[in-house]
């Protein structure tokens, strides 16, 4: 068959590239390889535009086993445990069908951590959507909830924190990143790489469907009759069968049978192979008759590129066949050897008894195209915003505009559709600055968070990419977690634009100096671009999830005031930064100026220190100040606690707006007893940090002296609002 | 008017719900079981002597909210 | 004492229950629904979760694995049955109990801590709490809205085979301390012989005070006896 220009554009190749093709191969591919090329080198699978610049991230560390690279990142959390854990999107599925799309978005995520030989412990997302007004946006979150609700109750992994946003720029295009982590024995971790010829090479899990073989098989229909009934479908996902799968693979874990693991994720059986394949340096023959398939007559082509869910690819060691398949069989799944191992270093496709296609490994993975696409850096928009010159309000106005916004109001509309408590080790839930989860039967846990913040980045990159590092930070640091590395989910534009590939390029760097300064490594991560529709890109939106260690607990620390009249203290130092903060944009829809500078300095040391005061047992309870600034940062504490705060005006900074709605980075608001005060002080002052004593709790009331006074009990009402109307 | 509609996955469309069924009949001991797709049913009916314009205001409930196109089928028979 | 958890494909919440027995000190084995015996037990738990999925209808086809027989016959010998969310679900689908669970009104999951009174605590599951007591437990569940017949109903309330309501902070049995729709705010019943109890909530959930309350140890202690 002749492949025609448009077939190969079909397959979302351009045409140079297909040149390429046929140069690493010396001839034309037929229509099988094409497609296994296609899936191989998308953005997706190949990160061709994003490659050279994540390779400048820091990736390593002490406490880092596992870097960029495998099926999700490994992590030392001391005496022989390890931390595996990923987050990914599924944006696109996810738009198109909500339910499913999210469902099958938190299964591919959960396959990457259990493939690994962890036991997943943990969900968390980051879903963001357009307008609150806009039509489609109430049907989306709706689904979207219920999807990732519906897939993580069913396994029974705990879904316990994550975050929602709204705005307009994702209209059409929403976002819903997933992350899972786990907990293994740190001798115990599954790695992709195969070794080893003639080793079995084991198909196990569901069974082979027409799932998502995309725009792909709209090009392949083109050649069938059956056209017609070969429409792309959408995944469906499968949680029971996932749990099984799950359940098979940790218990086959458990002696020495496997080489080499990996889940079937996008271009399922394709990837699995290749990746597999290339970093052992082998070949692979697949003898796809073998294959399990759902469908009747499917060919090779629908075999490669199916995206059926809760499937994985396995090598196994010589004479361990007969063992995991009594494993396999045990939870009723498929477990079939359909190929083996080879020598030949090429990707080996038979049915029918005949080769169907033959590629060199290397041209799918190494020889990919990596590309440097031009980018332009952001120019500074500064623009100071004069208070005066705008119409005046209330401070207690504008803290109710920002508490009723849906991107401020309380989420436990979403949260209570998740299970959050099963596995009983959720120690600290949803709602708080990170989760806190206990490792099963130890006394230790972690804690785990993600943060987004796109107007910052949209507004100038370079910040943003660094303030949310440095946010995530922070809200382990106010759990009493010592944070050890991050796992990002980079969602962008079209690559191909100058501007949005700016963005994505000054964004990382940002990520970069910032993880470098903290010693906060990345250790896995996705990259999703061509999010938008007809040349709206969306607001760059990197999503970062961060975990940390708390050695000994004791008692989980949270945001809820515990006594009466106890002492506030605020660390860090108020400039009054407006520019950017939700106060402009809540009340005067004012989006212009640059985001908070950050402090790298400041923000180690304060964190440190917090951290510190926190594991010397000296805090009440703790929360970090963010968007909003510390007025909302206090009434987040007071709407959760049976107490409010009484709060003096500031000494030193006059305007009230600027004080209390500022967005200044690296402050955190600490409870303490009074009679710690002086310990506390002189641990501040003695390590230069710089902080205030802002006022005081008190029972049943939020109040600036001479300002405002709202009963606790109006602004919980104020901040539920908007989801008990939904 | 009264019609039924049948909404069911469409056939390349995995039903998990289909294949636990199908597998506990045969486990139980159902014989000659060649396969089973879960769907939903609903009966509906609608004020109009018109038997086409009839048809098209189910067709349009169909579209608008009763089936998720992307992932479902719909069958419309008059009862 | 002897307990016996069974696992179904699909249960989540039987590693819980088992940290649970053996944290109180029962004996405890897990057994896999495939078996046909089941080993002495003073106690079976029939654990929470999505066994199968709950595809078709929760806990029916749970209700029809070859383990169910031994169950049905244990507990008609006696033993005692305790059946957590799903697993009251699986009960009441095997006919142990009478009932059902339907969907949750607002057709949502739900997971949250809710308050329960205790309504009768002269059994062996419940003689350890106070009468009236209120505790305060999690749900978990996306068909938890009891439902019976006004027989069987006024059967429930004379025989004292109420074991649970949902209920507010202070006690009050109504309509705004029902959380899932369920028939006079019902979490948990028993059956005529009061050896068997199926609950919504999760008792193996509070057990530990870092990370919920310990409002769940004394259903476990009242078993011990």
């Amino acid at each position: 068959m002749k492949i025609s220009n448009k077939i190969v554009e079909k397959h979302g190749l351009k045409i140079e590239e297909y040149e390429s093709i046929k140069k690493l191969l010396n001839r034309q591919p037929n229509l099988l390889e094409l497609g296994i090329f296609s899936a191989m080198w998308n953005e997706h699978c190949s990160y061709k535009s994003s490659r050279i610049h994540l390779r400048k991230l820091p990736t390593k560390g002490k406490q880092v086993i596992q870097g960029p690279g495998e099926n999700a990142g490994v992590i030392d959390i001391g005496d022989n445990d390890a931390i595996v854990f990923k987050i990914e999107s599924h944006n696109h599925p996810s738009y198109i069908e909500p339910y499913q799309g999210a469902a099958t978005g938190v299964g591919g995520i959960l396959r990457d951590v259990f493939t690994m030989g962890a036991r997943p412990i943990a969900l968390l997302n980051s879903i963001h959507f357009g307008s609150p007004d806009h039509t489609k946006t109430k049907s989306l979150l709706n689904g979207v909830v219920s999807g990732i609700g519906g897939y993580g109750n069913c396994i029974g992994i705990p879904t316990v924190g994550g975050e929602t946003k709204f705005n307009e720029t994702y209209n059409e295009n929403i976002l819903v990143n997933a992350m899972a982590v786990g907990h293994a024995n740190k001798d115990k971790i599954f790695y992709s790489k195969a070794k080893g010829l003639n080793k079995s090479v084991v198909y196990v899990g569901s069974k082979t469907g027409r799932d998502g073989i995309h725009g792909a098989s709209m090009a392949s229909a083109e050649f069938d009759e059956n056209s017609e009934e070969k429409k792309p479908t959408v995944q469906v996902g499968d949680p029971f069968t996932e749990k099984l799968l799950m359940e098979a693979c940790l218990e086959l874990m458990k002696d020495n049978s496997i080489i080499s693991i990996q889940d079937m994720g996008a271009a399922g059986l394709t990837s699995s192979s290749v990746e597999m394949a290339s970093k052992g340096g082998l070949g692979i023959e697949l003898e796809l008759d073998k294959v399990p398939c759902r469908e009747e007559n499917m060919t090779p082509y629908e075999m490669m590129l199916s995206e059926s869910q809760e499937r994985m690819l396995i090598i196994l060691e010589d004479g361990k066949e007969h063992n995991a398949k009594k494993i396999f069989d045990k939870w009723d799944l498929d477990f079939v050897v359909i190929g083996k191992t080879t020598n030949t270093n090429k990707l080996t496709l038979k049915f029918n008894n005949k080769i169907q296609g033959e590629i060199p490994i290397e041209a799918l993975a190494s020889k990919a195209p990596i590309y440097d696409r031009k980018w332009i850096k952001k120019k500074p928009q500064k623009k100071e915003i004069n208070l005066k010159d705008l119409k005046k309000i209330k401070i207690e106005d504008a803290l109710i505009k920002i508490l009723s916004n849906p991107n401020h109001s309380n989420k436990s509309w979403i949260t209570n559709q998740y299970d959050q408590s099963v596995m009983c080790d959720t120690a600290l839930k949803s709602g708080s600055d990170a989760a806190i989860i206990r490792i099963h039967n130890k006394d230790k846990a972690i804690a785990v968070t993600v943060d987004s913040s796109a107007y910052y980045c949209k507004s100038y990159p370079l910040t943003g990419g660094k303030q949310i590092v440095c946010e995530n930070w922070r809200n382990l640091i106010s759990v009493g977690a010592k944070p050890l590395a991050i796992t990002n989910c980079l969602n962008f534009g079209n690559p191909e634009n100058e501007e949005i590939m700016g963005e994505f390029v000054e964004c990382l760097t940002g990520i970069k100096q910032a993880c470098e300064f903290l010693d906060y490594p990345v250790v896995s991560g996705n990259v999703s671009f061509y999010n938008g529709t007809n040349k709206k890109n969306i607001y760059p939106t990197p999503v970062i999830g961060g975990v940390g260690l708390i050695k000994k607990i004791t008692k989980p620390l949270d945001h809820n005031f515990k006594k009466n009249n106890s002492n506030l203290i605020l660390i860090g130092k108020t400039f009054g930064h407006l520019e950017q903060s939700c106060f402009l944009r809540e009340n005067y829809s004012i989006n212009d100026g640059l985001p908070p500078e950050i402090n790298l300095k400041n923000e180690k040391n304060n964190g440190e220190i917090v951290l510190k005061l926190i594991e010397e047992d000296l805090i009440l309870s703790s929360h970090d100040v963010s968007d909003g600034g510390l007025i909302t940062a206090l009434a987040e504490m007071s709407i959760v606690s049976k107490y409010g705060v009484k709060i003096q005006k500031p000494k030193k900074l006059t305007n009230l707006f600027k004080y209390f709605f500022g967005e200044d980075q690296a402050r955190y608001i600490l409870e303490i007893e009074a009679i710690n005060l002086p310990k506390i002080e002189k641990v501040l002052k003695n390590n230069d940090v710089y902080y205030e004593n802002i006022g005081f709790t008190q029972k049943d009331y939020f109040e600036i002296e001479g300002e405002l006074k709202i009963s606790n009990k109006d602004l919980f009402k104020i901040n539920n609002e908007w989801y008990n109307n939904f | 008017m009264k019609f039924s509609v049948t909404v069911t996955l469409k056939k390349d469309v995995l039903d998990p719900q289909g294949k636990v069924v199908q597998n506990t009949l045969v486990n139980i001991g159902i014989k000659n079981l060649k396969s089973i797709r879960q769907g939903k049913y609903f009966e509906i009916e609608v004020d109009e002597s018109e038997l086409l314009t009839a048809e098209k205001i189910v067709d349009k409930m169909c579209k608008k909210l009763l089936v998720n196109l992307v992932i479902e089928d719909y069958k419309i028979n008059k009862i | 004492m002897r307990s016996s958890v069974i696992v179904f494909p699909g249960s989540n919440c039987d590693r819980d229950i088992g940290v649970a027995l053996e944290k109180m000190q029962f004996k405890n084995q897990m057994i896999w629904h495939k078996e046909t015996r089941l080993p002495k037990s003073d106690l079976i738990v029939i654990p929470g979760g999505f066994s199968y999925g709950d595809y078709l209808r929760s806990g029916a086809i749970a209700g029809k694995s070859l383990i169910i027989d031994e169950v049905i016959r244990a507990a008609n010998s006696g033993c005692l049955i305790l059946g957590i969310c799903n697993g009251f679900q699986i009960l009441t689908e095997t006919g142990l109990l009478k009932g059902t669970l339907l969907r949750n009104k607002n057709l949502k999951f739900i997971n949250k801590d809710v308050q329960i009174k205790v309504l009768n605590n002269k059994t062996k599951f419940t003689n350890k709490y106070k009468k009236d007591q209120i505790i305060k437990i999690n749900i978990a569940h996306n068909e938890g809205n009891f439902f019976t017949d006004l027989l069987h109903l006024e059967k429930l309330s004379n025989e004292n085979l109420i074991a649970f309501k949902y209920c507010d902070e202070k006690g009050n049995i109504n309509e705004n301390s029902n959380p899932n729709g369920s028939l006079e705010n019902i979490a948990g019943i028993f059956n005529d012989n009061k050896n068997i109890l199926g609950m919504m909530p999760h008792p193996e959930r509070m057990i530990d005070e870092f990370i919920s309350n310990k409002d769940g140890v004394n259903l476990f202690t009242s078993l011990l006896g």
